[in-house]
């Protein structure tokens, strides 16, 4: 399938691309019509690498995590686009070749550790499920469930198999979640959002985990979050998103030293972790996220941009270089255009 | 000036195990304290600000305060007045004074009433009949900043930032003279969590409000608070001046939540101090100073000897043996 697509994905550096994700986009049919939740989205994934999902609710990062699984809910359709692992199209496999995917190549990690166990199966028969292609004892199987848990800092591990998940903190309970998407070694690991539902002090303690195991295994992670700091701290590369769309990507530096895109720049500047002097105005971004059903004409950010002329109002920006490996889709990046005010 | 509300060590303390339980196990104090010795004051128009991980007893002070959860001990005085042990029908007159805003912002909101039922249903329950409510609606709308048209609206019509306005107008209805808040940025994205934080700055300058705001945001506490307490299993361990502790932490418990506050910068990730290990259960505290099991700088002391309280200079307490920053 090819795209007359107006993004260009990033050049991967020395690692291969493990992930492509080409031009996808897919929308939600609801009662007012087709909600465009995703348009024209392009993220690769170079190997060993943790790239970063940024944006606020509804800006579509988790619907990007839950299409490259293909978790989706029954309303939603792809209408164009790729994803491709490894080479391998994932959404032309059968529903049954997927599967085999799942659990084996790719993994995820969810927002609530709660709802994503079963509360009432022990965290030992968790990890035993888990495993169930692998051709080995019931023995061996709790053997590595055990090791994983040590793995995640869950100290007992062998006696707490038999706990169910209700006997452990919420901190606790997203270990066992990460211990089990680990189990498989997968190739890439999508963590949606997973320690907004954590303490500060449990986050950092996720965040480090998540950065050992993944320099342990070597596998990539794919890591959604609305959360700036947790980025900043984890993230290789990172993705903004806005409105259904990529508005900038590009290196953790690039993107929080150096904005190129507008949204970007507002995101940054409305976190009160960047702002050292105490005061009691904080900024904000006015205006509010468009509406997807109609989308309008011309860049997404418009209407909410300090910097938007005529050009904006017509013409969707692709993306434009800013350095290397950083672009952002704005017109006030192009260098071809005239002198604007 | 004195204070406007003054509370003296508080204790407030939940079963754990129900009665015929306890019995049949023989345990002879089937409860825990889920909030233990907590004294604090606020004035007229002061901001100060509750900061602590989840389950550590932040949410129960504010429902002690209000009224909603009963207390085993110590004092809630407002204007001078007792409030502990008052019958729910006298606590209500003082719920025109002292307002709360729930932690979620549309789960708070009775689905099947609109906007303008909402906001004004505190003159409802007060049996204030001598405003008109439709001008009432009007003008609280106008005071959070939404256009009269809202007043027409069902929560679900509502964006978080919009639900978090309502929240924020209910709690104004009384006209109250402390306001309550419970993580009033919980679950907004960071552009809309300025407009919340800066409503709530504004009112408060306008009206001469006290605020009490609970929240796990350090930043959010840097900049709306002037004073914070920082709680750990139930119990203050450190509280003065927000500056003052940003700056220069004593407890160690502090200095770590301060620490793990991620920045939104690459290579701000230096001086980290990193605690290790969960939260001890409320059911098996632990001996001593509370906080040895996690803290980086315990003492054969910690472990034995339950620090007192001390000072460190103007309004700012910390319960620690080996205080760091002195």
């Amino acid at each position: 399938m090819t795209q007359a697509s107006a993004t260009q994905p990033i050049e991967a550096p020395a690692g291969a691309v493990l992930l492509e994700v080409r031009g996808l986009s897919l929308d939600f049919g609801s009662s007012r019509g087709r909600v465009r939740a995703l348009r024209d989205v392009s993220v690769s994934v170079p190997r060993g690498r943790i790239v970063g999902v940024v944006g606020e609710s509804g800006c579509g990062k988790s619907t990007l995590a839950f299409a490259i699984i293909r978790l989706l809910a029954e309303n939603a359709m792809i209408t164009a686009g790729e994803v491709r692992l490894e080479g391998r199209d994932l959404l032309t496999l059968t529903p049954r070749q997927m599967r085999d995917i799942r659990g084996r190549r790719v993994s995820m990690i969810f927002q609530d550790p709660m709802t994503s166990l079963n509360r009432v199966l022990s965290v030992g028969q968790h990890m035993i499920d888990i495993q169930y292609r692998d051709k080995i004892s019931q023995a061996d199987k709790r053997r590595r469930a055990a090791e994983a848990l040590t793995r995640v800092g869950i100290a007992d591990a062998e006696s707490r198999l038999r706990d169910f998940p209700h006997q452990f903190s919420g901190g606790m309970r997203q270990r066992i979640c990460i211990a089990m998407a680990l189990l498989v070694e997968p190739a890439l690991l999508l963590a949606d959002e997973p320690t907004t539902a954590l303490d500060a002090t449990m986050e950092v303690q996720i965040v480090g985990l998540l950065k050992a195991l993944q320099g342990e295994l070597g596998c990539s992670i794919l890591f959604v979050s609305h959360h700036l700091g947790t980025v900043a701290e984890l993230c290789d590369d990172v993705v903004v998103m806005y409105a259904g769309e990529v508005v900038e990507r590009g290196s953790v530096r690039d993107i929080f030293k150096r904005p190129g895109h507008p949204y970007t720049q507002a995101l940054l500047e409305c976190d009160p972790g960047r702002i050292h002097e105490k005061t009691r105005h904080l900024p904000t971004i006015p205006g509010s996220l468009p509406d997807l059903v109609e989308v309008p004409q011309g860049c997404i950010f418009k209407d909410r941009c300090p910097h938007a002329f005529e050009r904006c109002q017509r013409e969707r920006p692709p993306h434009y270089p800013v350095a290397e490996g950083h672009t952002a889709s704005c017109h006030l990046l192009d260098e071809t255009r005239g002198n604007h005010s | 000036m004195s204070a406007l509300l003054d509370v003296q060590s508080l204790r407030v303390r939940f079963r754990s195990l129900g009665m015929l339980r306890a019995l049949v196990t023989r345990t002879p104090d089937p409860f825990i304290d889920a909030v233990c010795d907590v004294s604090f004051h606020m004035r007229r128009g002061e901001t100060l600000g509750l900061v602590g991980e989840s389950g550590s007893g932040k949410s129960t002070i504010a429902r002690t305060v209000m009224g909603l959860t009963p207390a085993h001990a110590g004092s809630v005085r407002f204007a001078g007045d007792e409030l502990i042990g008052l019958s729910s029908r006298d606590y209500k007159a003082y719920r025109r004074d002292m307002t709360m805003m729930f932690q979620d912002p549309v789960g708070s909101l009775s689905p099947r009433l609109t906007v303008r039922s909402l906001i004004t249903e505190p003159l409802r329950i007060h049996g204030i009949k001598d405003r008109n409510r439709r001008a009432e609606a009007k003008r609280l709308l106008e005071m959070v900043g939404l256009g009269e048209d809202f007043a027409q609206r069902f929560p679900h019509q509502l964006s978080g930032g919009q639900a978090r306005r309502v929240g924020v107008a209910r709690a104004l209805a009384l006209g109250p003279k402390v306001i309550i808040a419970d993580e009033p940025t919980a679950g907004l994205d960071v552009s809309v969590q300025g407009e919340v934080l800066n409503l709530l700055a504004r009112l408060q300058e306008e009206l001469g409000i006290a605020m009490l705001v609970i929240t796990h945001n350090l930043n959010v506490v840097r900049h709306i608070t002037d004073r914070m307490a920082i709680m750990y299993l139930g119990r203050f361990v450190e509280q003065g001046p927000t500056e003052e502790i940003f700056h220069r932490p004593r407890h160690p418990y502090t200095e770590a939540l301060l620490s793990a506050n991620p920045q939104p910068d690459p290579d701000a990730q230096l001086a980290r101090i990193e605690i290790k290990g969960e939260v001890p259960s409320l059911m098996n505290r632990p001996q001593g100073c509370e906080f040895h099991t996690r803290c980086p700088y315990a003492r054969e002391h910690c472990r034995q000897v339950a620090p007192g309280v001390s000072h460190a200079g103007e309004g700012h307490v910390y319960t620690c043996h080996y205080p760091l920053n002195t």
